[in-house]
């Protein structure tokens, strides 16, 4: 059970485009820099011109935790919460779980590749363990 | 001599505290009440001589248990008649309060401000209600900018992203879980001297590795105590402030920059926003790390407090833990004093003003059983990830 996000132009390709198996990040087209979260706007040079790109989706893992505090009753299980740092372009980054593996076996600076969990008309990014 | 810098031109001139509860049975409003009348008393001031008031977070953000008093229900209540007013979530940390009150004096919109900070979540909790703390605040779907990057992942509290730092902070400097305990441990020891303080049983190292694993590494022991409580402080122009009952304690500088994303997961994983309000904090005095006396830092969570000992240059980036090890260079009788009211660790989570409150009664020397020698410089800090503010304290 996830509280799912609210979509709206921007933040809509980022959310869906697991759909076709894509993970989108902003890019600028002028700087060629990527951006994240989603905006109209390049937080690097303020550029309007962006578009939202597909990555590889490969990635390693800046610095994780083991969430044991049941937050809520249906989350009584440990989880993994991470910060993915993207191969693209350091410092693009975002906020995930790392899913299929025992949380004991996870790393930081592992490599981690995108996997999907789709709820509604989200598909949300997660991360597993990737061949290094 | 005319200053660029124009808080130096305020001070405060009396603090109030309402009781601290785990829980209180008084109301959120009687609770800020009993914290402002003492202020505005303790100041030698009639509450019709306060023509402002303000208050960090005030009512229309999180509401709730997290702040349930704003602004204008204080100005109603207390029958002030203000030339300014204001609250609101947006600025830099919980202490920004005291730097909005204090720009107001400075511009003139002023001359005697209320500033308070009311919080009843432990009351909140124990009646059953959803946390308000937490991110599911409205909605089935998430909107809010920072938190809809946050709650799909199931990360409902900022304890799991605070506890990533820590992890960040441990792999790239070597910061060890008991170094980590140290902040946590020197709460205590102050708490104990505290009569006010919420956790008043003694804590040793044993203890704090028995506490509850929360979020990797982060335990129970290294997150703050719910209360509920109300912190007032009355800010003066400086000229109305010499003829008030107590020295003045000036507000030397106000650290409030920010120069990174509002976004928990953006922010420097090991630095956070701590260096932005340093570093211009110190931009705006002549003095150093060196002439503060004592230090009352944001600890919400533990690491955090490490975070803002090198934020502030307390200490060389990176070297908390070193600075922490085995608690004495923090305690009441070393070199830099650390949290002496037990903090929002073991003192309770008045969130922000705590810290102010307890740092005027260290400069005013009423710190009975854990008052420390030859207070005159005090730094307060509170925030984490991208929120962060200062202040520099004086006693002349």
């Amino acid at each position: 059970m996830r509280k799912l996000p609210l979509l709206n132009a921007e933040t809509r390709p980022f959310w869906t485009g697991g759909e076709v198996g894509e993970l989108r990040m902003h890019r600028c087209d002028d700087c060629a820099r990527y951006f994240h979260p989603p905006a109209p706007v390049c937080r690097h040079c303020t550029s309007l011109k962006v578009t939202p790109t597909p990555v590889s989706g490969r990635g390693r893992v800046l610095t994780f935790t083991i969430n044991h505090q049941a937050w809520t009753p249906e989350l009584a299980e440990p989880y993994v919460v991470a910060i993915v740092e993207l191969e693209e372009q350091e410092g693009l980054r975002f906020l995930s779980n790392v899913v299929n593996c025992p949380p004991e076996e996870i790393e930081i600076g592992m490599p981690v590749r995108v996997v999907f969990e789709q709820v509604e008309d989200v598909w949300i990014p997660l991360f597993e363990k990737a061949a290094a | 001599m005319v200053t660029r810098f124009l808080e130096k031109n305020v001070a405060i001139v009396g603090v109030g505290q309402s009781e601290v509860g785990r829980p209180s049975s008084r109301s959120a409003m009687q609770l800020t009440v009993d914290a402002a009348l003492e202020a505005i008393a303790d100041a030698g001031l009639d509450p019709k001589d306060v023509d402002g008031v303000c208050s960090w977070p005030g009512d229309n953000s999180n509401g709730g248990s997290f702040s349930p008093v704003g602004p204008l229900a204080v100005l109603s209540m207390l029958g002030l008649n203000c030339n300014w007013f204001s609250g609101g979530y947006e600025a830099a940390g919980p202490l920004a309060g005291v730097m909005n009150g204090a720009m107001a004096i400075a511009s003139g919109m002023a001359n005697n401000v209320l500033v308070f900070r009311t919080i009843t979540e432990s009351s909140n909790r124990l009646t059953g209600s959803k946390d308000q703390s937490l991110a599911a605040k409205s909605g089935p779907r998430d909107g809010n900018f920072m938190w809809q990057w946050c709650t799909p992942f199931n990360v409902l509290s900022v304890a799991n992203i605070t506890a990533m730092y820590a992890h960040s902070h441990m792999q790239k400097y070597g910061t060890t879980p008991e170094q980590l305990a140290q902040i946590a441990l020197n709460a205590r020891r102050n708490a104990l001297l505290n009569p006010k303080a919420v956790m008043r049983k003694p804590m040793t190292m044993d203890d704090y590795f028995a506490s509850k694993m929360i979020s990797t590494p982060l335990r129970m022991f290294d997150c703050d105590v719910h209360c509920d409580a109300s912190t007032a402080i009355v800010l003066s122009r400086k000229d109305i402030a010499r003829d008030l009952r107590h020295p003045p304690i000036r507000i030397e500088a106000i650290g409030a920059a920010m120069n990174q994303p509002y976004l928990w997961d953006q922010v420097d994983l090991t630095g956070n926003a701590m260096p932005d309000a340093g570093n211009a904090m110190w931009a705006r005095t002549d003095l150093k790390p060196a002439d503060i006396d004592t230090a009352q830092l944001y600890d919400g969570f533990s690491i955090l407090t490490m975070m803002w000992l090198e934020g502030l240059g307390l200490c060389p980036k990176g070297q908390s833990g070193a600075f922490v090890e085995g608690g004495h260079r923090i305690a009441l009788d070393g070199e830099l004093p650390l949290n002496t009211n037990g903090g929002q660790l073991s003192g309770g989570r008045t969130h922000g003003l705590g810290y102010v409150h307890e740092a005027c009664t260290q400069l005013w020397g009423r710190g009975a059983e854990r008052q420390i020698r030859d207070a005159h410089v005090a730094v307060c800090a509170a925030g984490g990830g991208p929120l962060a503010g200062s202040l520099l304290l004086v006693k002349d």
